[in-house]
């Protein structure tokens, strides 16, 4: 077994684990090649198939070839879609891009409070009718108890510290100091009323990991990935105004690969191009105990 | 080979190994400033950090310390304790390394457990100024339980000591005669300074009486751990998978095989219950087809016959060693619970994918993991003690013991939600349905399947087989309560039966006498005649007065438990069974029928037809 073999049974271990343990179960995708990476690993633990479903927080604002690529891997791999959204915030424009509040409230309006109140069940969810192809109201209003979502350790310090199932209180907070431990295969399975468990299969990978595992197993990703001749390319996919383009001459996923290892981004961190990073003091710390992904 | 300074990040690495490393010790031994001095000196920090870091430090009128490297966290720096067992990614010209930088605080030792349980080599830092401290030893003895197979050993601090070879002998003498004692060889001792970066990534000239490796020679020279492939095959059964609704016929046994190989046409066992059939193919997505899968691998096969597995059974290879089955166990346990582990309390134990409900029911000893000094009278675990305890499961698991397979022993255990302790077993013992479960082995690996699968039956019945008890005292009314809810369920459509004891004892019991002594067998020939019923697909009603604990653990030794359910009819529970549903004197009418049915419909037994 290779490392990414390695890697591969570890996150389909969990993802099996999570499944068997959590009756009311969903995984998040932010459309980004974690994520996706994570969806295709479902795949695998699953011979095919996506046992739950997938639930999406839309922020308006993201970059639209997102959208159309979410929707268009929702109907071809038969995938229960879902998304939630704060509709009460994006009708009074309480929003950075329309200039009503920072960037660090508009992450907490569009996506912690979205995704808090989308998983609860108390915001409508939206779900892909595959026949019409259009999104409805669903009828589920059940609060998600297990969460799966794509958090990397290596993408910034405080998701170093994070379990591969971590807990949440009722109002989706995030204890650092004070987590279960984990022996071995043994994961925290159980869970008091009111809570929910973060389900993090991919904590072990990094950035360079999740391309070549992109490599191997051709996963279909977001062409906003490669430079399609600017010169530019995103590295790190989120809401349109607050993501940056990286300078880079990678048009592929093997280019990429070689960027990431040996090349220019050897040393730089993947979220550098993400402003709300910064504006956190740099831990993106702040953000997660309130639920943020 | 002799340990040369490698030049890091020159050479190809070799085939991408990832290797993950744990370092532990006493707190303030200097465990960060370690990792701090190898990311500087090894290349491995993100661009500018260094000199982000030195900044900060100079902003703050702070003394610049690689430790502050490390700390992700505002909140850790506030206190200025490692809280959590933090991952840090770093490389050499070798390979790849996860080091778990594990707290040396006692109050976070379930993250230091945690850090360290998913290491494959460690690395124990002691303080050359202080000496061996009691998380020292401790961190070792947690080691040497967690089964982590490389160990080394960093003196820091030297510069403090003015480099002495002395003071650096006697703490490797002391420590390594500790480390003997629980079986731990470590691969070597290396003096270190954090602080000045002497045997870090290189040797500075500081202590010329040293020639051993540095740190960074000492990872590399750790040899990457071979999966397991050649052991006996162990795979506990995380799920079967049936998605028949997006019309995949197969039916896949999923999990992760923990040892051995298992090839197509192999003949599988299942324990505990011990049904057996043949591998017929293995399964995969976006691959090509294999015919077999080892160890380390999350693997899934479908079977030659359609015999019912569950979660939380354990697959083995017939041929191979057998894993043990039973619901005594003896073992070396770590607790972390704020509240000691008690005996008279139940508790969840976790083994491989099994969850049972388990008891403490006797204390060898309690060893203090500080100091290796035992005590043989102590009525409760404390926390952050270890202990050898003999456990009693409601339930039999199979398992191994930890001399013959250490994964396939390991176990946790679960206190309100939150795992508070683990271990590892050290022996099998006997328990009181040994004999039956002898037989019931025996039964099941001549069993001949039934060419309808189990899913079909349920699936016309629209019912999952089970076997309902209901119990209670002498006098209490089970028989009436039985027959409204079998008449009631008739009615539904459903398959069911009430079984009248009477019809047992004087026919397929007709060759032993009603007498006290021979009430064990009288109750496991009424759950053999349960098993081939729910084997046909019913559900089988069945009352019986006074009905123990240790009778149901008899009636799951033949009949699968997650098929049982019971039902205590009258106000008080006269014996120590724990059940189901409790149903008072009041609740005996049509009333109790309704209790019944709904624990039926909840627990999955009655559904409505698809």
């Amino acid at each position: 077994m290779d490392h990414l073999d390695r890697l591969e049974a570890r996150s389909v271990h969990i993802l099996r684990e999570a499944y068997s343990n959590f009756k009311s179960l969903c995984m998040l995708w932010s459309i980004g090649k974690d994520s996706t990476v994570l969806l295709w690993l479902s795949r695998k633990a699953f011979f095919g198939h996506v046992p739950f479903p997938l639930v999406h927080v839309d922020t308006s604002f993201k970059i639209p070839e997102m959208i159309t690529y979410r929707d268009r891997l929702a109907l071809e791999w038969n995938l229960t879609m879902i998304y939630g959204e704060n509709r009460e915030a994006l009708e009074q424009k309480r929003t950075f891009p329309d200039g009503a509040v920072d960037r660090i409230t508009c992450c907490r309006l569009l996506k912690t409070e979205a995704l808090k109140h989308t998983l609860s069940g108390e915001w409508p969810r939206y779900r892909l009718n595959h026949g019409t192809r259009e999104y409805e109201i669903d009828r589920n209003t059940e609060a998600y108890t297990g969460v799966i979502v794509g958090a990397r350790a290596d993408e910034e310090g405080s998701r170093s510290k994070e379990r591969y199932f971590s807990p949440r209180s009722v109002q989706s907070q995030w204890d650092v100091g004070d987590q279960p431990p984990e022996f071995w295969n043994q994961y925290k399975t159980e869970f008091a009323p009111g809570t929910h468990v973060r389900i993090h299969p991919l904590l072990d990978w990094t950035e360079l990991n999740i391309w070549e595992y992109i490599q191997r197993e051709s996963i279909p990703t977001v062409s906003l990935y490669y430079n399609q001749g600017e010169g530019t390319r995103y590295r790190s996919l989120g809401c349109g105004p607050c993501t940056t383009r990286v300078d880079s001459e990678a048009r592929s996923v093997s280019e990429i690969i070689v960027e990431l290892s040996t090349g220019k981004f050897a040393n730089v961190a993947e979220r550098a191009g993400r402003a709300q990073d910064k504006d956190d003091g740099g831990g993106l710390e702040t953000l997660r105990k309130d639920g943020y992904m | 080979m002799a340990f040369g300074v490698m030049e890091v990040g020159s050479l190809s690495r070799v085939g991408h190994q990832r290797l993950h490393i744990v370092i532990g010790g006493h707190v303030d031994h200097g465990k960060s400033t370690i990792i701090g001095r190898l990311l500087a000196d090894t290349n491995s920090l993100p661009e500018g950090k260094l000199e982000q870091v030195r900044a900060t430090c100079e902003r703050t009128a702070k003394p610049f310390e690689y430790a502050f490297l490390l700390d992700a966290l505002k909140d850790e720096q506030a206190q200025g304790i490692t809280i959590d067992a933090a991952r840090v990614f770093f490389k050499t010209a070798k390979r790849d390394y996860i080091i778990i930088d594990a707290p040396g605080h006692i109050e976070f030792l379930r993250n230091m457990i945690t850090g360290a349980s998913r290491a494959e080599a460690a690395l124990l830092v002691i303080d050359a100024k202080e000496g061996v401290q009691e998380n020292s030893r401790r961190h070792g003895y947690m080691m040497s339980m967690l089964g982590i197979p490389r160990v080394a050993v960093l003196v820091n601090k030297m510069d403090l000591v003015g480099y002495d070879q002395a003071v650096f002998n006697r703490i490797e003498s002391e420590y390594r005669g500790f480390l003997k004692n629980l079986e731990i060889q470590p691969s070597c001792f290396v003096p270190v300074s954090g602080r000045e970066g002497d045997n870090i990534a290189h040797s500075t000239g500081a202590m010329p009486w040293y020639h051993g490796p540095t740190v960074l020679d000492t990872l590399d020279a750790f040899p990457a751990e071979p999966p397991p492939v050649d052991r006996p095959f162990r795979m506990p059964v995380q799920d079967v998978y049936k998605f028949t609704k997006q019309g995949d016929d197969r039916r896949i046994v999923a999990g992760t095989i923990e040892t051995g190989t298992v090839r197509v046409g192999d003949e599988v066992v299942f324990y505990p219950s011990g049904k057996r059939t043949r591998v017929k193919t293995i399964e995969g997505f976006n691959r090509a087809m294999v015919t077999q899968a080892a160890a380390g691998e999350a693997a899934g096969f479908t079977l030659e016959e359609q015999i019912y597995v569950m979660r939380g059974e354990m697959a083995a290879i017939a041929t191979e060693l057998r894993p043990k089955v039973t619901t005594r166990l003896r073992a070396s346990v770590f607790w972390l619970g704020k509240d000691p582990l008690v005996k008279k309390k139940d508790y969840v134990l976790k083994l491989g994918t099994a969850r049972v409900t388990m008891r403490l029911e006797e204390i060898h000893r309690v060893i203090d993991a500080s100091d290796l000094r035992t005590d043989d009278h102590k009525a409760n675990i404390d926390r952050h003690e270890v202990a050898e305890c003999t456990f009693k499961l409601n339930q039999a698991i199979a398992f191994d013991i930890a001399t013959d397979l250490p994964v396939s022993s390991r176990f946790v255990i679960v206190d309100d939600y939150e795992i508070r302790g683990g271990g590892i077993i050290r022996e099998a013992l006997p328990d009181k349905q040994t004999w039956v479960r002898d037989r019931v082995l025996l039964r099941n690996s001549k069993w001949e399947p039934s060419a309808i699968p189990l899913e079909r039956r349920a699936e016309r019945y629209s019912q999952r087989p089970t076997l309902l008890l209901i119990t209670g005292d002498q006098d209490s009314d089970r028989k009436s309560l039985a027959r409204e809810l079998e008449s009631r369920l008739f009615d539904d459509g459903k398959v069911v039966y009430f079984l009248g004891i009477g019809n047992v004892l004087y026919g397929v019991d007709a060759d032993i006498e009603r007498k006290g002594e021979n009430r064990q067998e009288h109750i496991r020939r009424l759950a053999e005649v349960a098993n081939l019923m729910l084997d046909a697909g019913a559900i089988l009603i069945v009352t019986a007065a006074q009905l123990t604990q240790e009778d149901l653990e008899l009636i799951k030794t033949s009949v699968d438990p997650d098929r049982i359910e019971t039902v205590w009819a009258g106000d008080q529970i006269t014996t120590d069974i724990s059940v189901d549903l409790h149903l008072s004197d009041q609740d005996l009418g049509s009333e109790g029928v309704d209790r019944i049915k709904s624990l039926m419909r909840d627990k999955g037994i009655l559904f409505r037809p698809w």
